[in-house]
């Protein structure tokens, strides 16, 4: 866990300081510990345009991908990969020979993975959630267990961050959360750390999001989105997430976010206006950031997550 | 009775529109939203719920703190790490995070004093209801609730047995994005897979992943590429890669405005007079219906 902030105010900045120059100078001992997660409930809405752009323009931090299932932030930088590690979970493999079908294993099993039949016994690789049950109980010792591949994580460098790291799932595989776990374990905790969160409300978005100083809600003005925002609310509420709202798309004709977040006391960080333009750039893999304005913009909303990171 | 099942891999790419919009097009369907952990179906189609349950598959370990005699066996045995001790010095205590609990009852085994059961926890609700295209079955997951995948062969399965009761011919299923558990369990006996991708690096990407998964289901497979416009090149290269895989391209939706504005009213492009994307959908549908 990263160590929280104590929340004391800093220096004003002049008029003249780059944010830049603000967040790095005045506040980095505590900038350094920040971990900030970037979710939505609803998937499209451009967690990945805002944690790649902002970990670009924060020029100081590491971009990690917990969208195990559909890992993205990576095409958006040149990177060089410097390790890749197979992960793996423990299944049960059942040694035939000792095996007397005595049943056991399956009874103890409350994840159905195993099925005893007079004559052997089949295990389901993707329903073992890897506890152990079967072979602590087995009376004859005949259970070992064996490695399942489940996915990698791979770290690159990438101009412009610390690192950036991401995992990815086996297709096939079932259980993202155990991976986005094992992605965790590695992050370090002295350094800004910027977290791209798999969509949903369900235990992937949850298991990403845990643990972190502050959510960046991303949403968007369309009735998928507010709702979804609600969704992820319960969530950040379910967790005693500190969080903030993070405006996409603004424009689009729809229901009226900001004064959601007005009644209900939700900062808003910031807006990305609705322009293909950014679509467009978007679509080539490309950063936003490398525009002046888009850049200006991105720094400011960073300064503001970082301050409201600071009160938590 | 066909089971169309909508998926993407990929978030936000128009799943939900390009489902209702087929809805809104098929003759009697039933309809499934098993997005079950963020469902906005029920947005655009306004079900009035005839029927509902509880959905409970999640257990977690409870401690009955009088029977515990303090030994430790249960932090011992469990490898989520949901044990914990609490208390000071003098006074410590076994204590449970229910959240890393994934319920598997090893400490309930170990436990000499047989202090711990396994209880089960609520994880949703399911419904089923009526919209004006026909009978829909939806769900919504607890927050932070796990085994979504059961949830969803859950809504499955009623929406199969509501078809052969109402004679349906088509039962039209929005899937979940990503391709974990949920994907799974949506794509679990589809028909046909209609993937909805859209023409971006991520798009792309996340396309061949969902494409895979696809083929080790051995599922029958085609593409609509939603607002292909805002990157035709994309749009070809996802396109070129399905046609690699036997993958059938059914068409490309373009960039509307006119969707927006009919989403916010909770209309599928379908219920408009007319409108590109509305064009382009109907071709599409026309062309699914031809392939059986």
């Amino acid at each position: 866990m990263p160590a929280k902030s104590t929340g004391t105010s800093t220096d004003h900045p002049t008029e003249n300081d780059s944010s830049y120059r603000r967040l790095a100078g005045l506040q980095a001992s505590k900038r350094n510990m920040v971990r900030i997660s970037i979710a939505s409930g609803k998937g499209g809405t451009g967690k990945t345009l805002v944690a790649t752009n902002l970990a670009a323009v924060a020029a100081d931090a590491f971009l990690v991908d917990l969208d195990v299932e559909e890992p993205n932030c990576h095409l958006f930088f040149d990177g060089k990969e410097l390790s890749r590690e197979a992960v793996s979970r423990r299944v049960p493999f059942v040694n035939e020979e000792s095996c007397t079908h005595c049943g056991n294993c399956a009874e103890v099993c409350e994840f159905h993975a195993i099925v005893s039949l007079p004559k052997n016994v089949l295990v389901f690789d993707e329903l073992c959630h890897g506890c152990g049950a079967c072979s602590m109980f087995c009376p004859e010792d005949a259970i070992e267990e064996r490695d399942h591949h489940m996915g990698e994580i791979i770290h690159l460098s990438a101009s412009g961050l610390l690192g950036l790291t991401y995992g990815r799932l086996r297709v096939g595989e079932a259980s993202a959360a155990t991976l986005i776990k094992r992605v965790k374990r590695g992050m370090t905790n002295n350094r800004l750390t910027i977290i791209d969160c798999p969509p949903g409300t369900a235990c992937p978005a949850v298991e990403s999001m845990r643990g972190t100083d502050l959510c960046v809600l991303v949403t968007e003005p369309t009735p998928f989105g507010l709702h979804d925002l609600k969704l992820a609310l319960d969530v950040t509420k379910k967790l005693r997430l500190p969080h903030v709202v993070l405006l996409n798309k603004a424009g689009l004709p729809g229901p009226d976010i900001k004064k959601f977040c007005a009644d209900n006391g939700l900062p808003i960080v910031g807006e990305i206006p609705l322009q293909r333009a950014i679509a467009e750039t978007y679509s080539e893999g490309k950063l936003l950031v490398r525009d002046p304005g888009f850049k200006k913009l991105f720094e400011s909303m960073l300064e503001r997550i970082l301050k409201e990171a600071e009160k938590t | 009775m066909k089971e169309l099942v909508v998926l993407s891999g990929k978030g936000g790419t128009g799943k939900t529109v390009v489902l209702a919009s087929f809805a809104s097009l098929a003759k009697n369907p039933v309809i499934a939203d098993c997005d079950v952990d963020a469902p906005n179906l029920h947005l655009l189609l306004s079900p009035t719920v005839k029927e509902r349950g509880r959905f409970s598959s999640k257990k977690v370990a409870v401690i009955d703190g009088r029977l515990c005699n303090n030994c430790r066996e249960c932090v011992a045995a469990c490898r989520f790490d949901a044990f914990s001790i609490i208390g000071n010095e003098h006074l410590q205590k076994v204590a449970i995070d229910a959240d890393a609990c994934e319920g598997c009852g090893v400490c309930m085994r170990v436990c000499p004093s047989r202090a711990i059961r396994l209880k089960e926890q609520d994880s949703g609700e399911w419904f089923v209801s009526e919209t004006r295209f026909g009978p829909m079955v939806h769900a919504l997951l607890a927050p932070g609730g796990e085994n979504s995948g059961k949830l969803v062969a859950l809504v499955k399965q009623k929406a199969k047995v509501m078809a052969n009761r109402t004679g349906a011919e088509t039962v039209l299923v929005d899937g979940p994005p990503g391709l974990s558990c949920p994907a799974i369990a949506a794509a679990g006996g589809a028909d046909i897979i209609v993937l909805v991708a859209e023409p971006t690096a991520s798009g792309l990407s996340d396309f061949a992943r969902i494409a895979d998964l696809c083929s080790q289901m051995k599922a029958r497979t085609a593409l609509i590429v939603n607002r292909w416009d805002i990157n035709s090149r994309v749009a070809e290269s996802i396109e070129g890669e399905a046609s690699a895989r036997g993958i059938q391209v059914l068409g490309r939706i373009p960039y509307d405005e006119m969707v927006p504005s009919l989403l916010a009213k909770g209309k599928t492009p379908i219920e408009s007079s007319d409108g590109e994307a509305r064009a382009a959908i109907v071709d599409i549908w026309n062309k699914l219906r031809d392939m059986e």
